[in-house]
């Protein structure tokens, strides 16, 4: 099978512990429907020019607790419309974990070692992320988390069902 | 032996559930708010969903940006109203009302052994009556809006007991602050917590209520006080429903278990950035405010008002003080109790119900250099307005720094009014 999930392939973007969805997208951004604005402001409370330097395919290295904090959704919306492709992070926040599922941003727990700047590889399917070194065994999702994914969201996963 | 989570999970998906088993199930109460009903009506209508799986048992209210800031946010709520009388939503409680998570509960819908599932992270407020309740974004909403059910794991419980009796200027908010230092903000993520000992029984309903709002600022999915008397004294007359209490067994696993004693506690406040870099007040004392922020949904209820009030009664506040009651109801016997006048005779500015300061998207917004002392629950980097600085305190910290204008040890004034 191929999905696209099984060879993600990007620049790594590094951030640390306990990022939250505060920095990932202030409060003051969300009333709007308006993903160009979410988009704009990713990642402000930590680094205000990040939505200038990132770039469509690119991938965000983080360490524990990714997305701790509200349940806005608008917080891997940010992230999936400012164009990365993935998040991959030791551990992620609840909420966090079923809001990018849901609105189709890739996501991974795993406890890799790497660069800002590398170009690391993430299968989704097997969940395994690779770098020119190492490769490591992250989790995989199950197989129903996956299907949304695939299908890019869950919006589209209810669609793609009732045509069915 | 399952604990209170695999219970009301297991009844609520038909079939006896386990720590990490994978359930769809049925929700009992659905809420969501201004912020997140938005995006959670929007995906529904994606969807091709046309009518709500059940209009009496979705709750919306709005809180966050009340009343509207711009026209964007006027759009956006017009939208919300009219979609909630398209679906003949009767639960909806309009600006003015009062903040979600204070609203639901008295009007009965916080109930023990329901699951509940709100879209915004502190449903986990709701855990305070012994429901299953965990916050979650609109995409999920919006699945439960059109089916009234949704997949969840189950999570393995966490057993946190409480003992001893706290001391004057002590309040639930220092424990709550206590605890997450020692757990950590991410110690129980994916984690049911339980409460359990004489200080948590001891608790009113509105401080387990602080107990359980903050559940989700240690990762966890619900933080849940087992009911008792109190619970059914509280939902005496205002249950929206039947319900039947759910407990543990005796035998129920635990992947974690933490004991403490409220006897060792002092006043507490957590630091600028994250809400578990907490310490006692006295070390942090004498820090400068620009501004207090006595409120939101963990800490703006009626008894966090008379608290205060007896703290500021006949003196002036030094610092700007904004207090917002968590909802109308509270306003309404704060202001019958005169508590509201006391308040406002001290300098203080009284801001209509609702989120206010708390998210930084209106009102009492802090800038660049600021610092605020707050009785909310996040104090992450930017929260309130970029470059402001956030602490996080009980009412009885907030009111006695207010007073002095910078962070200042509750027990100083109580015991000076001797």
């Amino acid at each position: 099978m191929n999905t696209g999930l099984n060879k993600i392939s990007g620049r790594v973007w590094k951030f640390g512990d306990n990022v939250d969805t505060d920095v990932i997208i202030p409060g003051k951004y969300l009333r709007t429907t308006d993903m160009s604005v979410f988009a704009a402001h990713v990642m402000e409370g930590i680094d205000p020019q990040f939505s200038q330097k990132v770039k469509k395919g690119d991938i965000i290295v983080a360490g524990e607790n990714f997305g701790c904090g509200s349940s806005r959704e608008q917080a891997p919306l940010a992230l999936k419309h400012a164009g990365v492709a993935c998040v991959v992070a030791r551990s992620f926040a609840r909420i966090f974990f079923r809001n990018a599922i849901n609105v189709g941003l890739p996501i991974i727990e795993a406890k890799i070692e790497c660069e800002e700047g590398d170009i690391i590889e993430i299968d989704l399917e097997k969940g395994l992320v690779s770098n020119k070194n190492n490769n490591y065994q992250g989790m995989k999702l199950p197989g129903f988390l996956l299907e949304i994914l695939t299908d890019g969201g869950l919006v589209e996963h209810r669609k793609k069902k009732a045509l069915q | 032996m399952p604990t209170i989570s695999e219970e009301i999970l297991g009844r609520a998906s038909g079939k006896p559930a386990k720590a990490g088993d994978f359930v769809i199930a049925d929700i009992d109460y659905a809420m969501a708010h201004d912020g997140t009903s938005v995006l959670a009506v929007k995906a529904f209508r994606e969807m091709g969903a046309k009518k709500v799986w059940n209009p009496s048992r979705i709750i919306i209210a709005f809180d966050h940006i009340v009343p509207a800031n711009n026209e964007t946010a006027a759009k956006l709520q017009q939208n919300i109203r009219q979609w909630v009388k398209e679906q003949g939503i009767s639960n909806f409680f309009d600006i003015g009302e009062g903040i979600c998570h204070q609203v639901f509960p008295e009007h009965g819908f916080a109930l023990p052994g329901k699951l509940i599932i709100g879209a915004d992270s502190h449903s986990c407020t709701y855990g305070a009556f012994g429901a299953f309740a965990t916050g979650v974004g609109a995409t999920d909403m919006a699945e439960i809006f059109a089916t009234g059910k949704l997949w969840l794991r189950v999570p393995q419980s966490m057993r946190i007991t409480v003992e001893g009796t706290a001391g004057k200027g002590v309040s639930a908010k220092d424990l709550t602050l206590y605890i997450i230092k020692n757990v950590g903000a991410d110690g129980a993520n994916y984690r049911a917590i339980e409460y359990y000992g004489t200080a948590i029984s001891d608790l009113s309903i509105s401080e387990r209520m602080t107990l359980c709002n903050m559940s989700i600022e240690m990762g966890a999915k619900t933080g849940i006080v087992p009911a008792d008397e109190k619970t059914a004294g509280y939902l005496k007359g205002k249950a929206a429903e039947k319900y039947t209490p759910v407990y543990a067994d005796n035998d129920a696993e635990y992947s974690e278990e933490y004991g403490f004693d409220a006897g060792d506690l002092e006043p507490q406040v957590a630091k600028p950035h994250e809400v578990d870099n907490v310490s006692p007040v006295t070390e942090v004392a004498g820090t400068p405010l620009d501004q207090v922020f006595i409120g939101s949904c963990t800490n703006g209820r009626y008894e966090d008002l008379e608290v205060v009030a007896r703290i500021l009664k006949g003196q002036k506040v030094r610092t700007r003080t904004i207090v917002l009651p968590a909802s109308r109801s509270v306003l309404i016997k704060a202001t019958e109790a005169g508590i509201i006048a006391t308040l406002l005779k001290a300098g203080v500015i009284i801001a209509p119900p609702g989120c206010g300061p708390c998210l930084g998207a209106h009102m009492g917004v802090i800038c660049e250099g600021e610092t605020c002392l707050s009785t909310s629950n996040r104090n992450f980097k930017g929260r309130m307005g970029t470059g402001g600085l956030i602490y996080l305190s009980s009412p009885e910290t907030a009111a006695a720094s207010a007073l002095e204008g910078k962070i200042t040890d509750p027990r100083e004034i109580i015991t000076q009014r001797k």
